[in-house]
């Protein structure tokens, strides 16, 4: 950098930097990483669609988009675009406050949730205690988006899926918290970070072993979470055509479709911090592999290994929606209830009860408060 | 405390799920179908008054567009109807032609039912490799009528003309590739027969590859098992044929039991179901594809080692080929009556039906002597089905809606006319 920039400017920047108040030296910085991670957000989000459209497309036969630039990879561009110069129609007899407020609330908090999020092992934008229940808070937020957005609506298609929304999100925030009572067991601390470093020494000490049961809830409602199939009986595409956002159009429906995938990449995001170890690399600790710098550059944190982790997970939620037909509304809600909750309620019993004496696998894990 | 009222909902006419223009008229309470009010003629085209005021042959394209997924077989029910009243016979090898293309077509039409009916409860890959199998019988369609959807190829007296010694093929552009084409086209390089033969060689593979996808699938399973349960009784009250009938149990197949063309010759089997709900009769369709594959195998080893006529010597009933019609000065009248006026069908009325891809098919014609009919009347199988929608959803949920319209294999183009 030093290169590229002269260094009068640098020494004036540097200068001027020394100038401002710290409140306000903090604001800026603040403000810049915000943008910075938002933007990659956003952009993941772009070419989250592309690779969904690929992805889906081989499994099926086809080829995906191909034609607006090389491979297809202008395709997130020209819909943005398009959905950009469309005009918002807001229906009449919609609530017209609430129906433009909804989208807001739906992007929002997915993007928000991104502030507690160790991108790795030395980036944090808000490096906060109660990590853990900022992002149970704000994933609950969301929800309301969808519901308001169907109420609002006044259309009987919108209104069938904020309803089956709204109780779809009850049952399966309660299982998605359960799960995460135990990952708050396991680590020790409300903080992401520490759940992250809770899980450091290897493959081994990744939460996903002992708590495998609570790994498979969670993903699955997160999978429930984001409206996505075998889950997606608020939109509902062949029973309530778009189900909360039938009416929407323009930019509207893309800040719905915006928040849908940021949720997506969310949900992968921390299901690998809290049970994949998040920035750890699954190497660590494989010093037979000698020490050039391919190879501790494979074994160290970073955002790298995040990154590839998120991405298996959301190519986890395409997979699914390429295999699985979707589920009826009472369905889900048995799955939830009857299956999810029984099951983590039972597996936090046993871990508390293994950790307490200390067998097995549970035996390592960060337990303080119930040993003391 | 006010009293609660059940909920009303409009379901199509334009509704992704509603296979064209069916619309609904819901009452619900809460998600559960109290009554479900099906509307019919958005897609009325009157075609049976339109067959009344043109000469015969002229309306066997219509017969096309009544069930737009099961062509040929439309045009069967017409074409033997006014065999039934001329008193006439196609050749043999248009018969097993004419087998053929039915049992293809039904491949076609439940391939098609196969896709939407996944799609419709959300399993969206099984709808794309349905099309691509779709897309080679296609080809054959194109390669014998040369269209690909509304062929108009059964003629009374046999069928337009023989099989053709070539595929149409592949041309190579700047999305696909020399080296796809060449692929593509590398079954495409031999006749009709030598293209089918192949196909039916690899479909019992892809039909293995849609049972993956769905058979033992547990959704698959909760969505489709004991929803809109017909009894075998209640079934055959309701007018059901085909395999919404054998579904319920009912073996009844027009095939086996009036057999017609050369389907008495052919070696396959009827499935039925046992408990009448819509997993049996996705079962049923399925098993139906096989046999169809196993009819059309018989079919391209007889017309192999046959060849033959396709149509008709009758130059009263069946035009001339160009070239005797260029030559020859009695052959150029006949081609000029038949293409003005067509030919008069002795006064009397016939009822011909085949098994339809989606039941039974029948064509009552009427005649009085003159060359266009005095009424057609035209048997759709889907309308009984249809009629049967409220009894079927009651008590179901909203998402069963769905479920049991792709069960009904519903197609608009039949209901309507």
């Amino acid at each position: 950098m030093k290169t590229l920039i002269p260094d009068f400017v640098l020494k004036a920047w540097m200068s001027l930097w020394g100038m401002l108040p710290p409140l306000m030296q903090y604001l800026v910085e603040t403000t810049f990483w915000i943008l910075v991670v938002m933007i990659s957000v956003i952009l993941t989000v772009a070419f989250t669609t592309y690779f969904e459209r690929k992805v889906i497309g081989y499994m099926q036969g086809r080829v995906g988009p191909n034609r607006v630039g090389p491979f297809g990879l202008g395709q997130p561009f020209a819909d943005v675009i398009k959905l950009l110069i469309k005009e918002v129609i807001v229906p009449k007899k919609s609530s017209r406050f609430l129906f433009i407020i909804a989208p807001l609330l739906t992007l929002t908090p997915a993007l928000a949730t991104w502030a507690v999020i160790p991108l790795s092992d030395t980036f944090v934008i808000a490096n906060i205690d109660a990590g853990l229940l900022y992002v149970l808070s704000l994933t609950s937020v969301g929800v309301y988006g969808v519901i308001l957005a169907g109420w609002a609506t006044n259309s009987k298609y919108a209104f069938l899926g904020a309803m089956r929304s709204a109780a779809q999100i009850v049952a399966y925030e309660i299982a998605m918290g359960f799960a995460l009572v135990g990952v708050l067991m396991a680590g020790g601390s409300l903080n992401l970070g520490v759940i992250i470093e809770a899980q450091a020494g290897g493959v081994s000490q990744w939460f996903i072993l002992p708590l495998l049961p609570l790994f498979f809830v969670y993903l699955i409602s997160g999978v429930a979470e984001t409206n996505r199939a075998p889950f997606d009986v608020a939109e509902g595409e062949s029973e309530i055509v778009a189900g909360f956002h039938v009416e929407y159009s323009g930019v509207a429906f893309a800040l719905f479709f915006l928040g849908e995938y940021a949720n997506i990449i969310l949900i992968s995001a921390l299901t690998s911090i809290f049970f994949l170890g998040g920035y750890l690399s699954p190497f660590e600790g494989w010093t037979f592999l000698g020490d050039n710098n391919l190879v501790s550059f494979l074994r160290d944190p970073s955002l790298g290994w995040l990154c590839a982790k998120i991405c298996f997970f959301i190519f986890v939620f395409f997979w699914l929606r390429a295999t699985f037909p979707r589920y009826r509304y009472d369905q889900i809600m048995r799955l939830g209830w009857k299956v999810f909750i029984p099951v983590t309620i039972v597996w936090i019993g046993v871990e508390a009860v293994m950790a307490y004496l200390r067998v097995g696998p549970w035996s390592g894990l960060a337990t303080a408060s119930l040993a003391g | 405390m006010a009293e609660i009222q059940s909920f009303t909902m409009n379901f199509g006419p334009q509704h992704p799920a509603a296979h064209g223009v069916l619309r609904l008229i819901l009452e619900m309470e809460g998600e559960v179908i109290q009554k479900a009010d099906p509307h019919v003629g958005l897609l009325h085209r009157g075609t049976e008054k339109l067959a009344e005021s043109k000469p015969y042959n002229q309306s066997i394209g219509y017969m096309d567009r009544l069930d737009y997924v099961s062509m040929m077989c439309n045009e069967h029910g017409y074409v033997l109807a006014l065999e039934k009243l001329l008193g006439i016979k196609a050749p043999v090898r248009a018969q097993y032609i004419r087998v053929m293309f039915d049992e293809i077509t039904r491949v076609l039409n439940h391939l098609m039912w196969l896709g939407a009916h996944g799609l419709d409860i959300g399993a969206m890959t099984v709808f794309l490799y349905c099309f691509r199998e779709r897309e080679d019988l296609m080809d054959c369609y194109e390669a014998v009528s040369g269209t690909r959807m509304h062929a108009t190829y059964y003629r009374p007296g046999g069928v337009f003309r023989d099989l053709p010694e070539t595929m149409p093929k592949y041309q190579a552009s700047k999305w696909r590739s020399q080296k796809d084409v060449d692929r593509l086209n590398e079954i495409r390089s031999g006749s009709l027969l030598d293209f089918i033969d192949a196909f039916c060689t690899k479909f019992p593979g892809c039909v293995d590859q849609y049972e993956t996808l769905l058979t033992d699938n547990r959704i698959w399973k909760q969505r489709t098992v004991n929803i809109a349960v017909v009894s075998p009784e209640r079934a055959l009250n309701l007018g059901f044929s085909g395999p919404m009938l054998r579904g319920s149990g009912v073996e009844w197949d027009l095939r086996k039991k009036q057999p017609y063309e050369v389907y008495d010759r052919m070696d396959f089997d009827i499935p039925v179901g046992v408990n009448g709900d819509c997993y049996d009769r996705y079962l049923v369709r399925v098993e139906e594809m096989r046999q169809s594959n196993r009819i059309i195998k018989q079919c391209v080893d007889w017309l192999r080692h046959n060849p033959g006529p396709v149509v008709l010597d009758d130059h009263k009933i069946v035009a001339p080929s160009r070239i005797e019609m260029k030559d020859d000065m009695e052959s150029l009248i006949h081609h000029f009556k038949l293409f003005t006026e067509g030919y008069c069908v002795p006064a009397g009325e016939a009822y011909a039906a085949i098994e339809h891809p989606k039941g039974e098919f029948g064509v009552y014609v009427v005649s009085d002597g003159a060359n266009k009919p005095y009424r057609v009347k035209v048997r759709a199988p889907g309308f009984s089905h249809l009629a049967s929608m409220s009894e079927m959803v009651e008590g179901h949920m909203l998402a069963d809606v769905v479920a049991v319209i792709g069960t009904q294999d519903i197609v608009f183009g039949e209901i309507d006319r």
